[in-house]
């Protein structure tokens, strides 16, 4: 690999996202900022849901913000680069083999991800208030869980943004990125489906089931929560079948 | 030192859409199982090239003649079906690192990064093939205002003219140094005056070492520019040599187009084919003829003396002196632009 190259693009993608800083700011906070506001913070409030429910929010508010962040930071200008507006050809044609051009894109959209991360957990626990209890007495377990789920956030974005056509960007929203939200145990725990058991299962074929629930497993491990072997085994599954899918059609559009 | 490039026996068939054909495609949304369309192009059939150090080399030819994809598999980025091709020594499918090092591509679409301002896609451009801070800063400026770009240097390019787009691509493609530079239609849809200044351009990068590899169907621009030229049809090589030559290859390179004030009786066809010098006499249209021959004015007064005996009135004469157009219409029977 060209390191210089390689650190070269990485620099270019920080330098576009520092330039649109504003616009990421509200695009990664606003929505899950909604979420902590209405659910965390006023239903509890008004009694409608039990305060305890903040705690079971946080994780999950988390996971959704990182993977949003990283699917759309990847997803969405791959889909314009290749098809409209040709830009990647750029990096397509400079010295570095084609498949670090898409590793690039990956660890961009983890450092996105991270970095969404990083700004909503302060500022959801400050919207909630008293009464979240986290706990950071897991901090290995916290960085792996960050790097894995980051890392499957950008993983989703390389293989949407490389399989999905311009016309179907709104589709891919309604069809794949709501229904991994609302089922991605986000809102409530894993083990509260448990009524209803044909969802439960289907669910686990949701990667972000385990993003959320390690989350959850890390920081309020009062809650129950999905095993750390499943949470774990789980993400490096998906981290590997999304990187490996989206690598294989970043190929197949990188080379006629 | 200035490289050359080669290759041998290139084909390139397309089993599926081209991507702009396919445009917004991306998941097949197929609710009911349709039969797999059989989609089959044939953009280049074997192919050869040989392009010397040093030299502006013109692929001429008609939309769809297999042009871009020949410039496509050149600078790797589309993967031949056969054959084999070089940059300097270096195998252009194999060595691909080592190629994309050498090379500099003109779209013949702007691919500029719209993130960014001119300037920094030059320096971004410098930085992806390692040129240290300083010198790319240093050969930005010099490039944009070698390019007529300064007042717009620190701009995103949205905004951009065709014409400055066109400009900046060429300026980018040019940062690193390559040793062979690739333009794709480089003048397409540029106003007479930008093409003249970007013909100089051209024309100054060659002189100072680059080799050049060009596509075109404008073969006033191949005329004007190119050392030889190739021209292509099918994917398949027609012809080769300088514009000069190729030009004098012609039987009679001279196209006298005569129109009449109604259809000419058969015989003047049959009298205007025995003049000295004429090889061949059509009849395109009811009132047009066209005579093929070795000169041009020289005929005139015996074609409008043979006219005035047969009783056909000329209405209007056009020589055509031998050209790059007539050549391909030779050879093709097709003109350029069909």
């Amino acid at each position: 690999m060209n390191v210089k190259t390689f650190l070269a693009m990485l620099r270019r993608d920080a330098h576009v996202a520092r330039r649109n800083f504003v616009t990421l700011l509200l695009q990664t906070l606003f929505q899950p900022m909604l979420l902590v506001f209405v659910f965390g913070k006023v239903m509890t409030t008004s009694g409608l849901i039990q305060p305890e429910y903040k705690g079971m929010l946080l994780p999950g508010i988390i996971a959704l913000a990182m993977l949003l962040s990283g699917v759309w930071s990847v997803a969405m200008p791959l889909v314009s680069e290749f098809q409209f507006t040709k830009e990647i050809e750029d990096r397509l044609l400079s010295p570095i083999d084609t498949d670090w051009v898409a590793v690039e894109k990956v660890v961009a959209g983890m450092l996105q991800a991270i970095a969404a991360g990083l700004v909503v957990l302060p500022t959801a626990w400050l919207v909630m208030g008293s009464g979240v209890g986290l706990s950071f007495r897991q901090p290995f377990d916290l960085l792996a869980l960050v790097l894995l789920v980051s890392c499957l956030a950008a993983a989703i974005g390389l293989s949407l943004g490389t399989s999905v056509g311009q016309t179907q960007i709104g589709l891919m929203f309604s069809l794949v990125i709501a229904p991994m939200i609302f089922f991605g145990c986000a809102y409530y725990p894993w083990s509260s489906l448990a009524r209803f058991p044909v969802l439960q299962k289907v669910v686990l074929v949701n990667p972000m089931v385990y993003a959320t629930e390690g989350f959850r497993a890390a920081l309020v491990p009062r809650f129950p929560h999905l095993p750390k072997r499943a949470i774990y085994g789980g993400l490096v599954l998906f981290d590997l079948l999304f990187l490996a899918f989206g690598l294989r059609q970043f190929r197949r559009k990188a080379v006629g | 030192m200035p490289i050359g490039l080669r290759a041998e026996g290139l084909r390139k068939v397309y089993t599926s859409p081209p991507p702009l054909a396919a445009a917004g495609r991306g998941f097949g949304m197929a609710f009911r199982r349709r039969p797999k369309q059989d989609y089959q192009v044939t953009a280049l059939d074997g192919l050869a090239l040989e392009v010397a150090p040093g030299e502006i080399f013109g692929l001429l030819g008609p939309n769809g003649a297999g042009k871009s994809t020949t410039v496509g598999v050149l600078t790797t980025r589309i993967r031949p079906t056969a054959g084999r091709a070089w940059i300097g020594e270096h195998e252009v499918w194999k060595e691909r690192v080592a190629v994309k090092r050498l090379i500099g591509v003109v779209p013949q679409r702007p691919n500029l990064d719209h993130a960014l301002t001119a300037r920094e896609i030059l320096t971004f451009h410098g930085a992806y093939f390692g040129l240290p801070a300083e010198e790319r800063e240093r050969r930005a400026r010099e490039l944009l205002d070698r390019f007529q770009l300064t007042d717009r240097a620190d701009r995103l390019v949205l905004g951009f003219s065709g014409g400055m787009l066109q400009r900046l691509s060429i300026a980018r493609a040019l940062m690193h140094s390559p040793k062979v530079l690739f333009l794709d239609e480089p003048s397409a849809g540029l106003d007479p005056q930008t093409r003249l200044l970007l013909w100089d351009l051209i024309r100054r990068d060659n002189e100072s070492g680059t080799t050049i590899l060009l596509t075109t169907h404008n073969m006033e621009e191949a005329d004007a520019l190119c050392n030889r030229v190739a021209i292509v049809d099918h994917g398949k090589l027609i012809a080769l040599g300088t514009p000069a030559e190729l030009k004098s290859s012609i039987p009679g390179g001279y196209v006298v187009r005569l129109h009449f004030a109604g259809e000419p009786p058969e015989a003047l066809l049959t009298t205007l084919r025995k003049l000295p010098g004429v090889t061949e006499v059509r009849a395109p249209g009811p009132a047009a003829v066209d005579l093929y021959a070795d000169r041009g004015g020289p005929l005139i007064p015996e074609i409008a003396r043979l006219s005035d005996d047969a009783r056909a009135e000329i209405r209007d004469v056009k020589i055509s002196e031998p050209s790059l157009e007539n050549l391909f219409l030779h050879h093709t029977g097709r003109s350029l632009r069909d």
